[in-house]
């Protein structure tokens, strides 16, 4: 329906002044009620209307295309001689430039060019090239809250996917990750599983720099931090293999079954030596082997891990990871899978000798162990649901120790940068960073890594850079934020008083244990003595206890009696207001009787 | 003594000279006081980059020409001195 009402006016009348009037209401339309309309009327009760009040929003994704590069090599080759001169041979060099040695236009040159040459050298010498201007400058630094940030992921490439169980940098400056395979789930393995192993340009996730090929999947692997060629792996099989990356893919040399591990080898350390061809390895098998890769063909040494000192292989505990300084090349340190830590003595006069202390150590196996790199007597240990810090004078306990998580911790290392920064991953996939100048109840840093149990962990040497292999394979690269990974004035100082104190506390508590025990043993003999003196004493004592005894013991029960007698006897009064007199009565001559 | 002789004795008497180097402008060295796989590789390289310098001072103005080049690095400092048909090369760390 359209109502539509029309206006006239004159032209001749527009613009003029407004001049108002009363007039009486008229009728312009009518709209009749259509009663039809009534009957298709539907009342809705109730009456839902929904209204949007938030800002309306739309979600896009962009995925960049995968860009992927390469790195080629070109052979440059001495050239620019004139074409009758061969480089290679050397009289033709030579005449030529005795020739050219003799033409005046060149000595003008020399000469002249000699002059400026002398003035630019002149200049440099009596000006310090390379003075530090703003030597003296403080750094300002930024108080930043700790952070992380992912820089790289890493991919197994294989189909079934294998663990990333060790990890080793490049040691020229970190360039390189070598990162190891292979499944460690029991039984698990199936035979078309990938052996293979890789080493990551860490700026180029998309594909390996080298693939290793060993003969059983690649437990541990370690660059050899004096020849940054040579690798060192412990197979899942026992054996042990070295690589050298300029010779290819397959190992140079792998040891012989019959003499390697009958475990999987769980950690390799290359020695400090004047060769730089030594290392060596433990395995869960309860031996620590020595190798030297220039005769893989035996091992130079064997230690079996007997707490006993029996060098028996039975009771020896099995070895899973491993702890050497190069600061003190004689001495080493094993974790156990039983989660205690042996520290050994290489240099011992006897074999038996070599295990000079144990650590009671963790409930579970110990999976990383390293000692500070600015105190080594300190050394962090990683086991069950704690990272522990350790003192080596300090045989009985720990001296510092996180709380217990709520997951399994998997791995743990120091930063090499700052002592008192270490870092710990775990198994629902978080790196826990802890600075313990800052803090030590909870991480100063916590970061999920991935949705998985993370197994493995590496730090690179400058600090910054953090590698993390997880579950099935993925090696995650964190960069830290600076205040992570640089020295704090004053730290060296505060972390040693720190691990004295705790040292010394712990000292003191040993102490206090000690003599109490020697206490409770002279008690005890005291005690034995007494009652062989004195036995009848004894038991006359003894009986005045049990009277004491049984008479408390009866008192209770009659207490007990006679409320539940005081109890029984309101009931029956109450009945009894009802009722008549006799079963009061009753009830009265029952209380004496129960008694 | 040849005058060459003397003008590199003299410049090698400087302190903190490490090597000089002479090469003509194909880039063959001519005369070096380094072993040879070093002097290869200077000159090989800091030719072609003083060509590469030449060029650019040239291009931005034709009437320009380098007349000497100086780059310091973090352990010394190599010098340029360019002609038309010679370098004269110098390795220095005054500081040594």
């Amino acid at each position: 329906m359209e109502i539509v009402y029309v206006y006239t006016k004159k032209r001749s009348e527009f613009g003029r002044q407004c001049n108002f009037s009363d007039r009486p209401a008229e009728l312009h339309v009518d709209v009749v009620p259509d009663s039809s309309l009534c009957t298709e009327f539907i009342e809705r009760n109730p009456c839902d209307t929904a209204i949007q009040c938030a800002q309306e929003m739309s979600e896009h994704e962009v995925n960049t295309e995968r860009f992927e590069t390469e790195t080629r090599g070109i052979n440059h080759v001495e050239g620019g001689w004139p074409k009758d001169i061969n480089p290679a041979e050397v009289e033709q060099t030579i005449r030529f430039r005795k020739k050219v040695e003799k033409e005046e236009h060149y000595i003008n040159t020399i000469q002249q060019l000699g002059s400026v040459m002398e003035h630019c050298i002149k200049q440099n010498i009596t000006i310090d090239i390379y003075e530090d201007y703003f030597a003296n400058m403080e750094v300002e630094s930024a108080e930043e809250a700790p952070s992380a940030k992912t820089i790289n992921v890493f991919r197994d490439q294989n189909e079934i996917k294998r663990t990333a169980t060790s990890l080793s940098w490049y040691p020229d400056g970190g360039k390189k990750l070598a990162v190891a395979y292979s499944n460690l789930e029991f039984q698990r393995s199936s035979p078309d599983i990938s052996f293979d192993s890789y080493i990551w340009d860490i700026e180029n996730p998309n594909k390996p720099e080298l693939t290793l090929k060993p003969g059983s999947p690649l437990v541990c692997l370690e660059y050899n931090p004096k020849d940054s060629h040579v690798l060192v792996g412990g197979c899942y099989n026992g054996q042990i293999a070295f690589w050298d990356t300029r010779k290819g893919s397959h190992p140079v040399e792998m040891s012989p079954i019959e003499q390697s591990h009958r475990d999987p080898v769980y950690k390799t350390i290359w020695l400090q030596s004047k060769t730089g061809t030594e290392c060596f390895s433990s395995s869960t098998d309860g031996q620590v082997l020595w190798w030297d890769i220039r005769k893989l063909g035996e091992p130079t040494e064997k230690l079996v891990l007997d707490p006993t000192r029996k060098l028996s292989i039975d009771n020896a505990l099995g070895g899973i990871s491993l702890e050497y300084e190069p600061t003190m090349p004689t001495k080493f340190m094993v974790g156990t899978e039983q989660g205690s830590i042996v520290s050994c003595n290489r240099k011992a006069k006897t074999p038996a000798e070599k295990i000079v202390c144990l650590y009671p150590g963790h409930y579970g196996p110990v999976y990383s162990l390293q000692r500070n790199p600015f105190f080594p007597k300190n050394f962090l240990t990683v086991g069950d649901w704690t990272a522990r810090i350790w003192s080596e004078d300090i045989r009985e306990a720990c001296i510092m120790w996180t709380k217990f998580h709520m997951s399994y911790l998997t791995d743990g290392t120091w930063s090499p940068v700052r002592p008192a920064v270490f870092f710990t991953t775990k198994m629902d996939g978080t790196l826990d960073v802890w600075d313990y100048l800052f803090k030590q109840n909870d991480p100063t840093l916590s970061i999920q890594v991935c949705d998985e149990a993370v197994h493995s962990l590496r730090v690179q040497d400058n600090g910054r850079i953090v590698a993390c292999g997880s579950h099935s394979g993925t090696t995650t690269l964190l960069e830290l934020s600076s205040s992570l990974c640089t020295m704090q004035k004053n730290e060296k100082n505060l972390v040693s008083s720190m691990f004295e104190r705790e040292t010394k506390r712990e000292k003191i508590l040993e102490a206090r244990h000690r003599e109490l025990r020697l206490k409770e043993r002279t008690q005890s003999q005291q005690g034995t003595r007494q009652e062989e003196d004195g036995r009848e004493g004894d038991n006359e004592e003894e009986k005045e206890l049990i009277e004491k005894a049984e008479s408390e013991f009866m008192k209770a029960v009659e207490a007990e009696k006679k409320a539940m007698a005081g109890r029984q006897v309101e009931e029956i009064e109450e009945t009894a207001e009802k009722a008549s007199e006799e079963p009061a009565e009753k009830a009265d001559s029952s209380t004496p009787t129960e008694e | 003594m040849s005058e060459i002789e003397e003008t590199i004795k003299r410049i090698q008497s400087h302190k903190g000279v490490i090597g000089i180097i002479i090469v003509n402008n194909e880039g063959i060295p001519i005369r070096t006081t380094l072993d040879n796989s070093t002097t290869v590789q200077y000159a090989g390289l800091v030719h072609q980059l003083t060509m590469k310098a030449r060029s650019t001072v040239r291009d931005i103005d034709p009437q320009n020409d380098l007349t000497f080049l100086r780059l310091r690095s973090k352990k010394h400092e190599i010098m340029v001195a360019p002609d038309k048909d010679y370098l004269l090369i110098t390795i220095q760390n005054p500081s040594e």
